[in-house]
């Protein structure tokens, strides 16, 4: 550019603005760095976040705060503790029982992996952990049946205990494919919306067998 | 040109023999890397598809069989690749299914339902459904077996579950490789007008096992004679789903090769069924024979049942 070969920034013209963009709102942690805070802060407010969303999956609306927020720290702390409360059941040496400890695991993880690469194949416009999340909270009704199941069991193992443990068991896992269904089903196309949720009826329906056939030695 | 000509009279006269025995029979589609053939084949019968497509109900205009050539354009390494194989609606899901519950003679099930849109949905949840079903299944029907025993202590079995699963997924997508690649190499020694893709034999084998999925429940009643009445029928059913699907792309080989290819499929389905018959599900109880209550005065009676 030959006409410009002689422009210069003169020394007497102040040169001042702001370089950064003012952000419309500032998020609560700008505000503050959390490393001052004191440590029962920071896990009162993560703890809180997952109570909200265990109160979201008890009582299903439709609400976005599950899938805005998500984390999987719920679904650690049930999927652990389902995993926890399956043990005891394995038989004797010839391992014929039920699920191993890495077993549940694999299979709660894997299969919510599997069901969320399913609905984003099928066209689904939920984000990947998002899915994750809704899936791993939505366990939460099957934790509760197996601490009944658990309860129920010690008091003896008839038939009586064998209804009572089917009904509680048969209940949660309606709760639990409902209430995914409720937070899932809006982000999939219209003409898809049982393909994707057999999966999730599968799902829990594998995680209610190994809770309902759970026998203690 | 000429090769042209008579490869299209022969197919139009194989049209004629198949619609004037059936006359809602749809005609042969060609696969995808033979690519000029294809779009003057599917114009020069663009009024007949019309009219099959009209019967049969669907949407599915010749646009999409025109396309379909240019739908699995992205690389291999990107998410939309795998999305094309996703590309199905529930009803289309549905009409798979039943079209492999219910097999017509004569129709064809990859040119009728699957119409160069394979999909892997049905395939994998198909096969996960009848792995976990199987599994259920086998347990609950020998709880049931052997509830009376005062000797028996109730297991969940929970490691025969992942021995289906390999089972089966190594059926469902072992088998289709090597007819595959089977079928391939016979192509390149006698040209056959029909040849499938990879994805449409594998769509053909996750599709046909729907039907053991009922099967695999009933399978809970514990009478051997019900058990192999219920296996032998939906061996059939599955089988000639298979047998007519794969006929038409061996029938033009040499005659003992196409039996036996023909064969071995159908043998291959037969031993996945028996396999798991035998393994999951044990033997019902034989009745006890008659016992023999010595009498009071020495003779001794049988007691009948």
């Amino acid at each position: 550019f030959p006409g410009l070969t002689d422009v210069s920034i003169s020394e007497d013209i102040p040169v001042e603005g702001e370089i950064t963009v003012p952000v419309g709102s500032h998020s609560p942690d700008e505000d503050f760095s959390t490393l001052d805070e004191p440590v029962r802060d920071t896990i009162m407010r993560d703890l809180k976040a997952v109570g909200k969303k265990f109160v979201h999956v008890m009582y299903p609306k439709k609400s976005s705060a599950l899938l805005r927020d998500w984390d999987l720290w719920g679904p650690l702390v049930l999927c652990v503790s389902l995993a926890l409360m399956l043990q005891g059941g394995s038989a004797d040496s010839r391992d014929d029982g039920g699920p191993q400890f890495a077993e549940v695991f694999v299979i709660i993880w894997f299969g919510a992996v599997v069901i969320t690469l399913n609905s984003k194949l099928l066209g689904g416009t939920i984000s990947f952990f998002q899915s994750l999340c809704v899936l791993g909270y939505c366990v939460l009704p099957l934790t509760v049946a197996m601490l009944v199941c658990r309860l129920v069991l010690l008091a003896g193992s008839g038939t009586i205990s064998f209804i009572i443990r089917l009904i509680v068991v048969i209940a949660m896992f309606g709760w639990s494919t409902l209430a995914s269904t409720a937070f899932l089903a809006d982000s999939q196309p219209p003409n898809r919306k049982a393909l994707v949720v057999y999966p999730i009826f599968l799902f829990y329906f594998v995680i209610s067998w190994m809770i309902l056939t759970f026998t203690p030695q | 040109l000429a090769y042209l000509a008579m490869y299209l009279f022969a197919e139009f006269d194989d049209a004629a023999n198949l619609l004037a025995a059936n006359p809602d029979a749809t005609t042969i589609s060609i696969d995808e890397p033979v690519e000029i053939p294809k779009n003057q084949h599917s114009h020069l019968q663009e009024p007949g598809r019309e009219e099959d497509d009209e019967l049969l109900g669907t949407n599915d205009s010749d646009k999409m069989e025109l396309l379909a050539g240019q739908k699995k354009s992205a690389p291999f390494w990107t998410f939309d690749y795998y999305q094309t194989f996703f590309d199905v609606d529930t009803y289309q899901v549905l009409d798979r299914i039943k079209g492999s519950v219910f097999p017509v003679p004569g129709k064809n099930f990859v040119r009728l339902y699957i119409r160069s849109n394979p999909d892997l949905y049905g395939p994998f949840w198909i096969c996960a459904t009848l792995v976990f079903t199987i599994a259920v299944s086998g347990n609950l029907s020998n709880f049931f077996i052997h509830l009376g025993k005062p000797t028996y202590h109730y297991v969940p079995e929970f490691r025969k579950v992942s021995i289906a699963a390999t089972t089966i997924y190594a059926y469902a997508w072992l088998v289709p490789l090597a007819l595959w690649g089977f079928l391939m190499w016979r192509n390149s020694k006698v040209m056959n007008i029909v040849s499938y893709s990879f994805l449409e034999i594998v769509c053909v084998y996750g599709y046909s096992l729907f039907i053991y999925i009922p099967t695999a429940i009933l399978w809970i009643i514990p009478q051997e004679v019900v058990r192999w009445v219920l296996m032998i029928f939906s061996l059939c059913l599955s089988g000639s789903v298979l047998v007519m699907t794969f006929w038409p792309a061996v029938r033009d080989d040499n005659r003992r090769v196409a039996l036996v290819t023909v064969g071995t499929i159908v043998l291959l389905h037969a031993l996945l069924s028996v396999g798991c018959l035998a393994y999951f599900f044990d033997a019902p109880e034989v009745e006890v024979p008659a016992p023999i209550i010595p009498a009071q005065n020495g003779t001794v009676i049988t007691k009948s049942q």
